[in-house]
């Protein structure tokens, strides 16, 4: 017996009528986990009861406490017929499971009931009492930590990034056994929440044997999936990326008592797996092998694209022997690795040393339930395929790894799409193993990758390159080569060079199917794929074009399968990177020249078309120091200025001419618009309108060109169905349907916002789904930072100031994303002033200009370097509340302080995984939650908008109150997983099923950070109070 | 192309001030829609029409939904379902106005059974004010919903108002006032009562309650601020002999002359009147014992006082100084008994006079 839960009910209050006659409810609740169930007594007749239980005790094993969910049902007591079933709560006690998280689970917690939504709350406290032999356990996986967040969590120091850990598990799901067709539909929807709750359980515990296996001991960038496959079962996956984490002892945070655990966890029980660790788990409460399994009688596998736009290389050739030193290391540390993967999008300074581009790989599959139980696992099977091809995908580009890694599923029917994305990459092996030779190869590298391009550099070789690119010298440091584009699934590298600000750039496609069965559907879907892809693939280019952009941040591309039809929606944030060349216009090409009017018509939309570039630039302030005017002239540079170009470049280099000349031709970006088709693309293309003035959007975590934000944020989940009419429904009308749909959405939502300008959308996230034959589904969730307009217009000395202080945090942290890094400017800023400043200075000399900046940028460079090694022994929390994006006046001015006279804490949740102006402190677990409701009488409910409006709404308070109780005041990297909805109006129903995650945390005002420094023993040692205060 | 369903949820719930007016005061979606445009807003924002139709379909589903919180404010303190910052909390309920009423409103309703047959009414009510029908409904219910809750409860009215439904002291008192109005039924609708405004009925209110209620003498019974105090109303009758007794009758109005002479505009007036005046305001005390004359007590005031002065042109000055100089000089009658009951009385009917003499 390894643990003891124990539970106690307080009191409950707003509960509903539950006798008519009285007006009040009797009621009395169960708590329930694995076998063993306890009862209140009946608290008679009120509906504000106070049981005040004893403590209820479970024994257990650690193994169930990570599988269970701890139940509790309220129930109104009837003497004469079955007790009325109130709601349901059910708590996830994993967070109580590693000692850094929380202590004690105490709080009010919504009583959910699947038909009739929330009804009242209870106020429940828990206790787990662990003994202290984990090492006897190994079915189990206590005290891995796991996080949503895809970078190092803030308060935390990479020691090692293990890699890539998978997992999946399948069930029968309980909607379609037969013993379906006679129990409720509330019993249904309980079995499936709860079988739901228990295979999450049971798939973060093998992940953590898996994390202990390689040595970890935690999981970050933990992503966990179902796939309801419908007839033939119901599967959940999780990826995510095995670190071993080190908790950061900052002086004003230190605490031995939360950080004596830790140490022994990593040193003693977890790095020592017994060799019995990975038995099978037989004795788990959803056996894999029983029930249905799950296989493949049809498959496909869609040959897909490498998106070109990569970096330049140069490393085998020049790079001497060091980089084969480094290469070596690397590709050993990596071949270890079936697939050197990473989940992470951001990471430690200097962990990224190349990117290639994006590689993906699709393949379609049938479901079928098969009967026979010996058949081997075909899921995995299913996945590794994939994954085998993206790792090939990622050699092919010279790239090792593949990070900002991703996987999903879009399922009709039996047709299954698996999709997987991420970016190839070159990293930097001192992560990658135990960090002995961590001294003088560090020093030689940081000597050899120049900040703020290096990752841009081609990874693969010049002579032997995968696909066709154009490669010029790196515009910022001129030694390597870069590629004229790159698209990456990451989030742009805080040391990355940008100019300008970046936006949100999405392509949007539909492609109507005939309906078929079985392989014909299957075929006819894999058919389209390369088709879509290839377009998706025009369109982002053009678009990214068209607002003068050269690399995409944050690629997702979603293809989502129908009856009749399939849809692709790629979402990315653009932006203008310094090291590669500034792009090409988009120029129109007509195949009838004869034909006057129609030459006309060309050439008015030629010119609407730089109209529109020149337009971006200037709102996105992309004003590249050298050659930008001559660009923003005319798209296609004419031969003198291009010439001139090439002297500049020239000087740094004599092989490059014939490079760049080539690069030169293609310059201009050829759309050839000789079919109704492509007229079509060309009329999208502009009719997206830019977000009103005041407000930017982006889909990656933070908005280049934005450093000054402020706390006010808002999260938001917004959805909308629409019904096609089945009329017109040809590719083009479907487009336009998608197109506005889109569109409309985000007016939509910048008008909601508008309060809140100036304020950028960050980390927009769209999932579209085909629920029906004419319906389009499109759900975003996003969150509007607002940020101080004023302070934007800093003068060029703070900008240098803070990169100062920036880097000298940089040194001082090494592993760790400070704060201020994220939410600070990225690094452009400290230098286009500085350039300008230089460039109208020495105007006259006759250095070009592009000669100059290199030098003064390298400039600064060196200068950083050295006050960084000087400032070395400032103090961590002085720095970043000195490099603090917000004046501190300014911060008192804002944030009032938390719950000063409200009766229930404020909780704050984000897609990001910090929170503006604020510092977290600690890490409370993570919420992973699955809810169903249903509902008879949608009409009563306030017809579909009304019940997914208060469904969605009821999901936010669980998240809220599940924090609250956990002792936190915000969700980061909250995600919403699924949201399936369904509807039937005829008979006056509908269903929902919603999967959210996030990490639970604790974060302090930047402005109280002084105040509880003071306190610190008191804050850290008992989060149980911090708990008590936020949910008085 | 059509939309099936249109949401926004955000983690803390939007509340668009301007929207949620024109959901109080009962304008439909399209009608909402429609004065949105009207106030220029697509301009000043660039949205379209169909964004400010989806804005507002949005904004109604949440207050449709946060109307249920709203019937019991302290509810809305703790529910977990709409994060809504606690100063918003208070906006809701109050300054933007869930539990504000329309003056038009509240005059047309005063004093009436707060039951199905007067929200039966409400249609015509609607019809003569203006104010949309729903508007109206929401205010009545608002009444009634106070009503129910506070009709039976210990304690200070407006205290008990103030704590179930977190309003504001001014509008807690004026709860007050309705919920006592519509407790004792006084007519407030006859025609030569429409010159008043709800403002002084309820500065009346507020002085009966104070004094005429059981409140007033032991703070320790059910129904304390609801109810008159019957006893008090039972011994008004004792009153009588002021007028009944011709001799004090006289001694009171010679008192009272000497008083005012050369000090009164209206003296000879006064003097000519005096009987009438007195014997209108002792009648009105001594007929307190029966509901039915309860009821009319502002018609009995108005038609036996404030008319009599009003059409000898009284300046408000004058009332003031002879209902002083009447209710004080009914302490130097030796023969007159009940001097605390007179006090009780005329203290409160003084303060109603006056502030129901005008125009």
């Amino acid at each position: 017996m390894p643990g003891k839960l124990k539970v106690k009910i307080v009191a409950g209050r707003h509960l509903p009528v539950m006798d008519r006659a009285s007006d009040l409810t009797d009621a009395f609740v169960e708590v329930k986990f694995g076998n063993t169930t306890f009862k209140t007594d009946v608290y008679l007749k009120s509906l504000n009861p106070q049981w005040n239980s004893e403590w209820f005790k479970f024994e257990v094993d650690d193994e169930d406490l990570q599988d269970e969910p701890l139940q509790i049902t309220v129930l109104d007591h009837d003497t004469y017929s079955a007790n009325d079933a109130i709601g349901k709560v059910y708590i996830d006690i994993d967070p109580l499971l590693y000692s850094e998280a929380a202590t004690v689970i105490s709080g009010w917690f919504p009583i959910y009931d699947t038909i009739h939504g929330i009804r009242g709350e209870i106020n429940v406290v828990v206790k787990v009492d662990l003994f202290n032999d984990l090492n006897r356990f190994r079915q189990s996986s206590c005290g891995v930590k796991f996080f949503c967040t895809t970078s190092i969590p803030k308060c935390y120091r990479a020691v090692i990034i293990h890699g890539f850990v998978e997992e999946l598990v399948v069930n029968e799901d309980p909607e379609y056994q037969w013993i379906d067709r006679i129990r409720t539909p509330r019993a249904s929807n309980e079995a499936r929440q709860r079988l739901i709750s228990l295979m999450s359980g049971e798939l973060q515990r093998k992940i953590g044997l898996k994390v202990l296996e390689m040595r970890g001991n935690a999981v970050v960038g933990y992503l966990q999936c179902f796939d309801l496959e419908g007839e033939s079962g119901l599967v959940v996956r999780a990826i995510g990326t095995a670190c071993t984490l080190d908790k950061l002892s900052s002086p004003a945070a230190f605490l031995p008592a939360c950080n004596s655990p830790s140490k022994e966890m990593k040193e003693s029980p977890l790095v020592h797996p017994p060799s019995h660790g990975c038995r099978s788990t037989h004795n788990s409460p959803i056996h894999t092998a029983t029930g249905s399994r799950l296989t493949q009688n049809f498959s496909v596998s869609v040959p897909t694209l490498i998106y070109t736009g990569m970096g330049s290389g140069s490393a085998g050739k020049e790079g001497g022997p060091f980089k084969a030193l480094l290469r070596q290391q690397t590709q050993s540390a990596l071949e270890q690795r079936e697939f050197p993967f990473f989940t992470l999008t951001a990471f430690p300074p200097g962990f990224l040393v190349h990117v290639g581009g994006v590689v993906s790989a699709r393949s379609v599959k049938l479901l079928d339930r098969i009967h026979n139980p010996d058949e081997p696992e075909t899921r995995d099977a299913w996945w590794a395929e994939i994954r085998q091809e993206i790792k090939s995908h990622a050699k092919a580009l010279g790239c090792h790894a593949v990070v900002g890694y991703s996987e999903s599923t879009s399922i009709c029917e039996e047709v299954c799409i698996l999709s997987a994305s991420g970016t190839a990459a070159v990293l930097n092996p001192r992560f990658l193993q135990d960090g002995t030779v961590e001294g003088c190869l560090e020093q030689r590298l940081e000597e050899n990758l120049p900040a703020g391009c290096g990752f841009c550099h081609i990874p693969y070789d010049e002579l032997n390159m995968p696909f066709p690119a154009h490669l010029t010298y790196c515009y910022n440091c001129r030694k390597q080569k870069v590629p004229d584009v790159l698209f990456t699934t990451i989030d742009l590298p805080i040391d990355a060079t940008v100019i300008g600000k970046g936006c949100l750039i999405q392509a949007r496609l539909c492609r109507l199917k005939k309906k078929a069965q079985a392989e014909a559907n299957a075929t006819a879907i894999s058919n389209l794929l390369p088709f879509m892809e290839y377009e998706v693939h025009t369109q982002l280019m053009n678009k990214l074009k068209l607002k003068g952009m050269n690399a995409l941040f944050g690629l997702r591309i979603q293809i989502t399968v129908g009856e009749n039809m399939l849809m692709g929606l790629a979402s990315a944030t653009g932006v203008y990177l310094a090291a590669l060349p500034t792009p090409g216009g988009i120029q129109i090409a007509g195949k009838t020249p004869n034909d006057g009017s129609y030459e006309q018509h060309i050439s008015h939309m030629q010119k609407k078309i730089n109209d529109t570039i020149a337009k971006n630039k200037e709102l996105y302030e992309i004003n590249p120091p050298e050659v930008s005017e001559e660009i923003i002239g005319s798209p296609i540079p004419e031969p003198r200025q291009r010439s001139r170009l090439l002297r500049s470049q020239s000087e740094s280099s004599d092989e490059v001419t014939e490079l760049d000349l080539s690069h030169g031709k293609k310059d201009a970006f050829v759309l050839e618009i000789d079919d109704t088709d492509a007229m079509e693309d060309v009329h999208s293309l502009l009719t997206d309108v830019p977000p009103p003035s005041g407000f930017y959007s982006c889909n990656t975590e933070i908005m280049p060109g934005i450093n000054n934000w402020t706390s006010e944020i808002q999260m938001f989940t917004s959805v909308r169905v629409i019904r096609l009419s089945s009329l017109n429904l040809t590719n083009q009308a479907l487009n336009k349907n998608f197109n506005d749909l889109c569109e409309n959405l985000l007016k939509s939502l910048y008008f909601k916002l508008r309060s809140m300008i100036p304020c950028c959308l960050c980390h927009v996230n769209f999932t579209v789904s085909l629920p029906e034959d004419e319906l389009i589904q499109v759900t975003v969730t996003a969150v509007a930072i607002t940020f101080d307009k004023n302070q934007a217009l800093q003068t060029t000395k703070t900008h240098v100031e803070k990169s100062l202080q920036r880097a000298s945090t940089d040194n001082e942290e090494l592993l760790q994303f400070p704060l201020e890094l994220c939410s600070d400017s990225l690094p452009s800023h400290p230098f286009p002033p500085a350039k300008e400043h230089l460039e109208s200075a020495s105007s006259n000399s006759g250095i070009p200009a592009a000669q100059r900046d290199r030098c003064s940028s390298w400039i600064e460079l060196i200068k950083l370097k050295a006050q960084t090694i000087r400032r070395g022994s400032i103090k961590t929390t002085v720095t970043v509340e000195k490099a603090s994006p917000m004046g501190e006046g300014n911060f008192r001015n804002r944030s009032a302080p938390p719950c000063a006279n409200s009766t229930v804490g404020v909780v704050k949740m984000t897609p990001l995984s910090f929170i503006p102006g604020a510092k977290i402190t600690k890490y409370l677990g993570i919420i992973n939650m699955f809810f169903i409701r249903e509902t008879t009488s949608l009409r009563e409910e306030g017809g579909v908008s009304g019940f997914l409006h208060a469904f969605i709404a009821e999901v936010f308070a669980m998240v809220r109150a599940h924090v609250a109780a956990l002792g936190g005041n915000a969700v980061v990297s909250y995600i919403m997983k699924q949201c399936v909805f369904m509807e039937n109006p005829n008979k006056n129903q509908a269903q929902c099923l919603i999967n959210v995650s996030g990490d639970a945390v604790v974060f302090v005002r930047e402005s109280e950070l002084e105040v509880v420094s003071t306190q610190q023993p008191t804050a850290n040692c008992q989060p149980s109070c911090t708990g008590g205060e936020v949910t008085t | 192309m059509t939309s099936e369903l249109d949401i926004f949820v955000g983690n803390t719930t939007l509340i668009d001030e301007d929207v949620y007016r024109l959901w109080l005061d009962g304008y439909s979606v399209s009608d909402a829609v429609a004065l949105r445009v009207r106030s220029g807003i697509l301009e000043q924002t660039g949205a379209t029409a169909a964004v400010l139709q989806s804005d507002t379909m949005d904004h109604y589903r949440t207050f449709h939904m946060l109307e249920r919180l709203l019937h019991a404010p302290p509810k809305l303190l703790h529910q977990l379902i709409f994060q809504i910052p606690p100063s918003r909390q208070a906006l809701l309920i109050e300054r933007w106005g869930y539990y504000a009423f329309d003056e038009a409103f509240v005059r047309e309703v005063l004093g009436k059974k707060l039951s199905k047959g007067t929200k039966k009414d409400l249609d015509d009510i609607s019809t003569k004010t203006g104010i949309t029908l729903k508007s109206c409904r929401r205010q009545f219910d608002n009444f009634k919903r106070v009503f129910k809750v506070v009709e039976e409860m210990r304690g200070s009215l407006v205290d008990n108002i103030q704590q179930h439904f977190l309003l504001s002291d001014r509008l807690a008192r004026d709860y007050a006032a309705i919920v006592f109005f519509a407790n004792n039924r006084f007519e407030t609708g006859k025609k030569k009562l429409q010159y008043l405004s709800f403002g002084d009925f309820a500065f009346c209110a507020e002085l009966m309650i104070q004094n005429w209620t059981l409140g007033a003498v032991d703070s320790q019974v059910d129904d304390m601020d609801v109810d008159l105090d019957k006893e008090f109303l039972q011994d008004l009758k004792e009153l009588k002999m002021l007028v009944a007794d011709k001799d004090l009758l006289d001694l009171h109005k010679s008192l009272v002359c000497t008083a005012l002479r050369g000090k009164l505009g209206v003296f000879s007036e006064m003097e000519a009147n005096f009987k009438n005046l007195s014997r209108g305001l002792v009648n009105v005390a001594a007929k307190l014992t029966h509901n039915k004359d309860v009821r009319d007590l502002f018609v009995d005031l108005v038609e036996k006082f404030v008319e009599p002065c009003r059409s000898d042109h009284w300046p408000l000055n004058d009332v003031r100084l002879f209902l002083n100089q009447y209710s004080a000089s009914v302490h130097s009658l030796d023969g007159f008994r009940h001097q605390a009951l007179w006090d009780r009385y005329m203290g409160t009917l003084r303060g109603c006079l006056l502030r129901l003499y005008h125009d």
